[in-house]
């Protein structure tokens, strides 16, 4: 196949933009500067699809579409922003926060939180639906890091960056539905967790302050999950 | 086994028949055995042995009618009888060639009449762990046909044309399914039976598998010669252990007849199936999330696409399709494209089973050709509402479907007209409602359902049905203002429109429905705080049991 034939022309807000035949539409608008949010996608791991807060208005298409896993397909038309998607994403974040103790003012994350940067980004400024409250247990029991499922919005970046890039697999999902819980080993406290190499990289990729490295809060709390499509490069180097 | 081996086959199974002058068959599936159906067929053979008489007593599967358990059959005069009991066989089997026993004839017939069996067959006729009764009722002819005498692309033409759709509830063109997972290149393709079958009050599939396993199977074997496919899984809930056991028993007795395994037919084609048991999550019947099940990961949807018809199991092209839609396979290859497409509606053919249930004469599974209208399915197959009451809604398609009330009884079933009135087909399950049921109740049933089932994949149906449920709390508690049932409208739009998979995506409907229907129920219940069936219990007005509900506030962050 020729160069040219895998590069596909789309117009997202109305803006042309080319694209490769293998990228999708999150990236295409993202190289032309176009915003769509996201909280379950990084840039390094597989995509689940599960936030829908990057959903478009893709023309012809029979429902809105997850930007982060539809390839661009050539003459598509793309729409980001529109009344209706704005107030999706606005009550799929008040989803967020009504359903575990999202409670900024507290949080070690404070500031450096990819949810509360959508909320404020979003025009979020209350959430309406009542909040739930549930009980949920903190794990301290690392050296170094602490889960507070209290915090978690169950991106699953932990699990992925886990099994994808560090390969240990310690992480996992357990339970369903609003009972679900991100696990350590087979719900082994983290600090007795045989597989856990202590790399750290699940709390780097962290959006919220689900994980959080221990005597860090606020300024000094800031995350670096930017290493990732770095070390992915460096990994499918060293394969070939 | 080659065309004339399986006609020999049939014709030694039919020859067996002669010998005995009557027979009486006794249904052996999940509702009347837990009647102790099992007893009455032990007594049945005591007492034939003792009468000396050519009587054939024979373990069936469903015969229906599952409200009159235990179920007998008596052939060649086709006599049903219900509730019988093991002190009855005596009179059962000296009635036989005479009058029927008329203390045990409840009128059964009017149940029957105006059902059309294409996937019910051979149910109550045969017995499901005995592949030869299968075979005498042109069992295998199918499979065998197809693979000596057709090409794949015959056999697809032939589903093309009798317009089959999905059983399972989505309604995609069968064929053009079919079509596509041969169209698409891979060494390795897959089938997959889709046997999670999970809507409260539905059990067509079960019933199937519990009766007539073997037609499964052929239409199994013969999707997988259509697409080239090697290997098969069948994927059946485990709270269904005796259709998992029947399973087992047909596709051992399938092998050892050369029917699966390698070279059938004397041909080139190799297929074999296994059961995978679904370990009780609604979701995985939906089809990502039952192919992840199967490749022994959690049970969650992916997006599609890329559908499982170009990356499915292992990443390779699988076809999926439901029981039921398997059990039509082989009748439509046995009679033709065109008988199938002769029956039905314009854009659904064929015949559908349906699992009658809730406030109803006659509980049990019905078979009728697409068309029919739901009047004719309740109140003349199923003898209407019983103890005099109302009827007040019908409910289908299960969690995913809707409530239609008395003005839609005369709507024609097919999928699209079902969709237009709000509901669905969904996979069958039919629950009839009176005057004491209470839709806002059953919304929240339903809700309640979604919430427990949802697999906490994407927040809309994980968060979103948590919320709808409190809210439908707060209406059938007479605690909810106008401002809830806004917020709720909301809600389905948003759970409706963002959710990842089928799940979330239909969790509205049932409160969509029965708001466009009953509005006046919630309007009940908030402005009144009055329940119209009397079901909710709402409370008495007193400051107590509002005060923990009313402090819905806004939390700023």
């Amino acid at each position: 196949m020729s160069a040219e034939a895998n590069i596909r022309t789309l117009t997202i807000d109305e803006v042309d933009v080319s694209a490769r035949a293998d990228q999708t539409i999150l990236e295409a608008a993202r190289e032309h500067n176009i915003e769509i949010p996201t909280l379950c996608h990084l840039e390094g791991l597989s995509e689940v699809g599960a936030c829908r807060l990057c959903l478009v208005q893709v023309k012809g298409a029979r429902r809105l579409l997850p930007a982060c896993v539809t390839r661009v397909e050539e003459g598509m038309e793309v729409t980001t922003h529109s009344p209706r998607i704005d107030r999706y994403r606005t009550m799929v974040l008040e989803l967020f926060f009504a359903e575990r103790n999202h409670v900024c003012s507290v949080c070690v994350a404070n500031g450096n939180c990819e949810l509360q940067t959508l909320a404020l980004r979003l025009g979020m400024t209350h959430v309406e639906m009542p909040y739930q409250y549930p009980q949920l247990p903190v794990d301290a029991s690392h050296p170094r890091f602490t889960v507070d499922h209290n915090r978690c919005v169950l991106c699953t970046r932990c699990v992925r960056v886990c099994g994808e890039i560090e390969g240990a697999n310690t992480w996992g999902v357990m339970g369903r539905g609003a009972q679900s819980l991100v696990i350590t080993d087979l719900k082994e406290p983290w600090g007795e967790s045989e597989t856990c190499t202590s790399c750290g990289k699940c709390v780097q990729v962290c959006p919220t302050g689900a994980l959080f490295e221990k005597s860090r809060a606020g300024m000094r709390a800031q995350k670096h999950p930017e290493f990732l499509p770095y070390l992915r490069i460096m990994r499918e180097g060293e394969q070939q | 086994m080659n065309a004339e081996e399986l006609q020999q086959l049939a014709a030694e199974a039919r020859d067996e028949r002669p010998q005995f002058d009557y027979e009486v068959n006794v249904c052996m599936g999940t509702g009347c055995l837990s009647q102790h159906s099992d007893r009455v067929k032990n007594a049945l053979e005591k007492e034939a042995e003792i009468s000396g008489r050519k009587c054939h007593v024979r373990r069936t599967g469903c015969m229906g009618l599952c409200a009159a358990g235990p179920m007998v059959l008596v052939e060649p005069a086709e006599t049903r009888y219900g509730h019988v009991h093991e002190g009855d066989a005596q009179e059962i089997v000296a009635s036989l060639g005479g009058d029927p026993v008329a203390r045990l004839d409840p009128q059964l017939r009017g149940y029957f009449e105006g059902q059309k069996h294409v996937v019910l067959e051979n149910s109550g006729h045969i017995d499901p762990e005995k592949i030869e009764e299968y075979i005498a009722r042109d069992g295998y002819e199918a499979l065998v046909k197809a693979v000596t005498e057709m090409s794949p692309g015959q056999v697809i033409e032939q589903i093309m044309k009798s317009g089959l759709r999905g059983r399972g509830g989505g309604g995609y063109p069968t064929g053009l399914k079919w079509d596509t997972v041969a169209k698409v290149k891979g060494a390795q393709k897959y089938v997959i039976c889709n046997g999670d079958e999970g809507d409260p009050g539905a059990f067509m599939d079960r019933s199937v598998l519990e009766s007539d396993p073997q037609r499964v199977i052929e239409g199994m074997a013969i999707a997988a010669y259509a697409i080239g496919a090697a290997k098969g899984y069948i994927y059946v809930r485990a709270e269904y252990p005796l259709a998992v056991q029947r399973l087992t028993v047909a596709l051992q007795q399938a092998r050892r007849r050369g029917l699966l395994g390698s070279g059938i037919c004397e041909t080139t084609f190799n297929f074999d199936i296994d059961i995978r048991l679904g370990a009780g999550a609604f979701v995985c019947g939906e089809e990502t999330a039952l192919i992840a099940s199967i490749e022994g990961k959690r049970g969650t949807p992916r997006p599609r696409p890329p559908y499982p018809a170009v990356s499915g199991l292992w990443g390779a092209p699988t076809l999926i399709n439901n029981v039921e839609t398997f059990a039509n396979v082989a009748p439509i290859l046995r009679h033709g494209g065109e008988w199938f497409s002769s029956m039905g509606t314009a854009r659904s053919k064929g015949t559908k089973v349906f699992a009658l249930t809730g406030k109803i004469q006659r509980t049990g599974l019905v078979e009728v050709p697409m068309g029919m209208t739901l009047r004719q399915i309740i109140f003349g197959i199923g003898g209407g509402v019983p103890d005099g009451r109302k009827f007040k809604a019908v409910q289908t398609g299960g969690p995913s479907g809707g409530c239609l009330p008395e003005e839609h009884l005369d709507l024609s079933i097919s999928y699209d007209a079902l969709i237009s009135a709000g509901s669905m087909m969904g996979s069958g399950g039919m629950i009839v409602m009176d005057d004491t049921s209470c839709m806002v109740s059953v919304a929240r049933f339903f809700m309640e359902f979604c919430m427990t089932e949802s697999c906490g994949k994407c927040v809309p149906c994980r968060a979103g049905t948590v919320q709808m449920y409190e809210l439908l709390t707060r209406i059938t508690k007479g605690v909810a203002t106008h401002r809830d049932l806004d917020r709720l409208t909301d809600l389905c739009e948003v759970v409706g429109a963002t959710s990842l998979c089928g799940l979330g995506q239909t969790a509205p409907n049932p409160v969509l429905s029965t708001l466009r229907y009953f509005r006046h129920e919630y309007l009940a219940h908030i402005d009144e705080k009055r329940c119209p069936a009397g079901v909710c219990e709402i409370g008495t007005g007193h400051p107590a049991d509002s005060a923990e509900v009313t402090v819905a506030g806004e939390v700023h962050v």
